[in-house]
């Protein structure tokens, strides 16, 4: 009996997916579809959370008063861009103090790509061309997903997120019409941010089990490949434009595919970055960490406070 | 140095402009180094909802640091850019006050310093609206939006923190008495101020200690705090006569411009 | 025990005329620094005029099990439109 209403309420939601009508947070959900967008919504908070210090650590450096306004109002989205998506992730039954601690105790996952260090001011443009580009390829499509509060999110950091990505490549742009210092320092950060970015996308398809279902669910809308051939198309025709060269001699249009072919991606290096031995895993987190301990006693007084006060006025009301 | 000796002197008009010019590059300095501190938040907030709030205060203070510069550029006419100001020059030519340079410390400390100095930003600014220098009152009339915003968010946060738990109360306690030294600088005259009151350009300050004394007396008895007995009181930044810390700042601040000179970023 | 700062809904009325419009939520301790956090998270960009916030737990909803009651009966009373009525062409502007 519990089964069968089961199995109609799961056809059911399917078929509601399939129809792109979106499910909303009081829906029924299959308890699956809830794990799986909580895992996924919140790894991408916590990756735009992480994203922050790579970038963060020049702000204070950046060359000039205008790239200065631009980097700090960037890095200040990312967090806005977190927050939402923590929001999103809310909806699903879980608290975001609940999600922190999975971060910060290593249990959560976030983009490998922020575990790679910024040592040069080109890396800031790096990431604004080449990481921010890779992520919005795979958010652009997920403000279609099938979840509401997530694909609402999403389609609020799409908006912001798209001076992001000029605003890198504007800094790019301007190294590579500078000195010969700054193209040299140009070419050495792409040199070692273009395959990181290019696993940003994720295992190959063949590697990745859980893609069907997720695409069956709509939380994702192109596999990992698909994406990763587009973010090479488009990457081929910047990088003309910046006059840099994509550190990958294999890379060549071909003809039949209509594509760009790319040199195979080093899976040892993006699964050890996963499990925690990138060159910062340890220092992002550490510093996550921190800034949630140091403000411990912050969060707790604004509580006390407010309870006080409220009593306070409670106590106001009833003498008059 | 005595107060008179500037006014006496009938200064000749280069000095004037000199003045005038010295006077807008501590405004500038105020904003920038503060603005700078306060960037370096960006990332480490308690909370992610405040690491945004303090982020937008930030940039509300070094885009009021780049008017400044711009004006102080156009002053100067020597074909100096908004960014030679604060990339190229050193400590001893930073005018900014004592307090502004002080470490972040903990979120308390922040919030303390950041009141501190918002208390008398917006009675300066406020002051500086009715300056014959139209572009300096065109200036502060925009950024008074932003400084009212500010003092009520750093008012708030110090009478959350003040009388918030115990612990909190005794860190706010602490910052208060870190910096109370800083806040004298703020409405004490020197002969530059007094001479731009003489203008017509400048702020008279002697008129804002008692309302800058006021406030910071009702927020501090919200807060339950103790203003500190002592009243000896540091000063000379406005001259150049820096902490050590601001050195860190510029080290900092100026690395590109100073590693690859005349480049544009 | 230790408590979290709750969680508030925000809505954003974009310019006057236009009702508030729910943009998303946030934690804050209480109203009063709710309002001050959805000024910075949620206006950034002039995106307001006017901000309302509420704490998520005072918001009641509908049970979504009771959709077809509540919300399939009004399917098919076409009468309450105006293309139910059968008017000739030459009457214009009704």
């Amino acid at each position: 009996m519990a089964d069968t209403k089961n199995i109609s309420l799961e056809e059911n939601f399917q078929a509601k997916v399939d129809n792109e009508i979106k499910i909303e947070p009081k829906d029924w959900m299959p308890e699956k579809y809830r794990k799986t967008l909580i895992r996924q919504i919140s790894q991408h908070a916590h990756s735009e959370i992480i994203g922050m210090l790579p970038e963060g650590n020049w702000i204070t450096r950046a060359p000039s008063l205008r790239r200065k306004l631009g980097l700090i109002a960037k890095v200040q989205d990312e967090a806005g861009h977190g927050l939402y998506l923590y929001s999103a992730c809310e909806t699903l039954g879980i608290e975001r103090d609940e999600l922190f601690q999975q971060l910060n105790t290593g249990k959560a996952k976030y983009s490998s790509i922020f575990n790679y260090p910024t040592p040069t001011w080109a890396d800031i443009g790096c990431i604004g061309w080449l990481v921010d580009g890779a992520a919005i390829m795979n958010q652009v499509p997920l403000c279609r997903c099938s979840y509401g509060p997530y694909a609402r999110a999403m389609v609020r950091v799409c908006k912001e997120e798209s001076f992001h990505q000029r605003q890198g490549f504007e800094m790019l742009l301007t190294l590579s019409k500078g000195t010969a210092e700054q193209k040299a320092m140009l070419q050495e950060a792409v040199d070692r941010w273009w395959w990181p970015a290019m696993m940003m996308f994720g295992p190959s398809d063949k590697d990745s089990p859980n893609t069907l279902q997720s695409m069956k669910w709509k939380i994702k809308r192109f596999t990992n490949d698909e994406l990763r051939q587009k973010f090479v198309d488009v990457c081929v025709g910047q990088a003309k434009v910046l006059g840099v060269t994509l550190p990958d001699p294999e890379l060549k249009y071909n003809e039949e595919t209509g594509h760009y072919d790319h040199g195979p991606i080093d899976w040892d290096e993006f699964w050890n970055v996963v499990k925690g031995n990138g060159p910062c895993n340890r220092q992002r987190l550490k510093t996550r960490n921190k800034a949630y301990d140091d403000g411990a006693w912050v969060r707790e007084a604004a509580i006390v406070h407010a309870e006080k006060k409220e009593q306070r006025e409670a106590a106001k009301a009833q003498v008059a | 140095m005595n107060h008179q000796s500037l006014i006496t002197n009938h200064p000749s008009s280069t000095s004037k402009e000199s003045a005038h010019l010295d006077y807008v590059l501590r405004l500038a300095d105020n904003a920038m180094i503060l603005g700078q501190r306060l960037a370096e938040w960006c990332g480490h907030g308690p909370i992610l909802e405040q690491d945004i709030a303090i982020t937008n205060i930030s940039l509300d203070f070094i885009g009021q640091a780049r008017a400044f510069y711009q004006y102080a550029a156009e002053l100067e006419g020597k074909g100096r850019t908004e960014d030679d100001f604060p990339f190229l020059r050193d400590v001893l030519e930073f005018k900014n006050v004592l307090l502004v340079e002080q470490p972040n410390g903990h979120w308390g400390h922040t919030l303390m310093r950041q009141f501190l100095y918002d208390a008398y930003n917006f009675l300066f600014y406020t002051a500086l609206k009715n300056s014959t220098d139209k572009r300096l009152a065109a200036i502060a009339e925009k950024s008074l939006k932003e400084i009212k915003y500010h003092l009520r968010y750093s008012s708030e946060w110090v009478i959350r923190l003040g009388d918030g738990t115990e612990e909190s109360h005794q860190k706010m306690q602490e910052a208060l008495d870190d910096f109370w030294m800083y806040t004298g600088e703020l409405t004490t005259p020197d002969e530059l101020d007094a001479y731009m009151v003489e203008l017509g350009i400048g702020v008279d300050l002697t008129k804002i200690q008692a309302p800058y004394s006021q406030k910071i007396e009702d927020v501090l008895t919200r807060a339950t705090l103790t203003k500190p007995e002592n009243s000896w009181m540091q000063s000379g930044g406005k001259q150049g006569k820096h902490s050590e810390h601001l050195g860190f700042i510029l080290a900092d601040m100026q690395f590109m411009q100073r590693t690859y000179p005349g480049m544009e970023w | 025990m230790k408590k979290n700062w709750p969680l508030w809904e925000v809505f954003v009325r974009s310019k006057q005329g236009l009702s508030h419009k729910h943009v998303g939520s946030l934690h804050a301790a209480n109203a009063d620094m709710a309002i001050e956090n959805a000024r910075d998270v949620y206006t950034r960009r002039r995106e307001g005029v006017s901000l309302w916030v509420v704490e998520s737990v005072h918001i009641t909803a509908n049970k979504p099990e009771d959709h077809e009651e509540l919300f399939d009966p009004a399917e098919d009373k076409v009468y309450r439109h105006p293309t139910f009525y059968d008017l000739p062409e030459e009457l214009k502007h009704i």
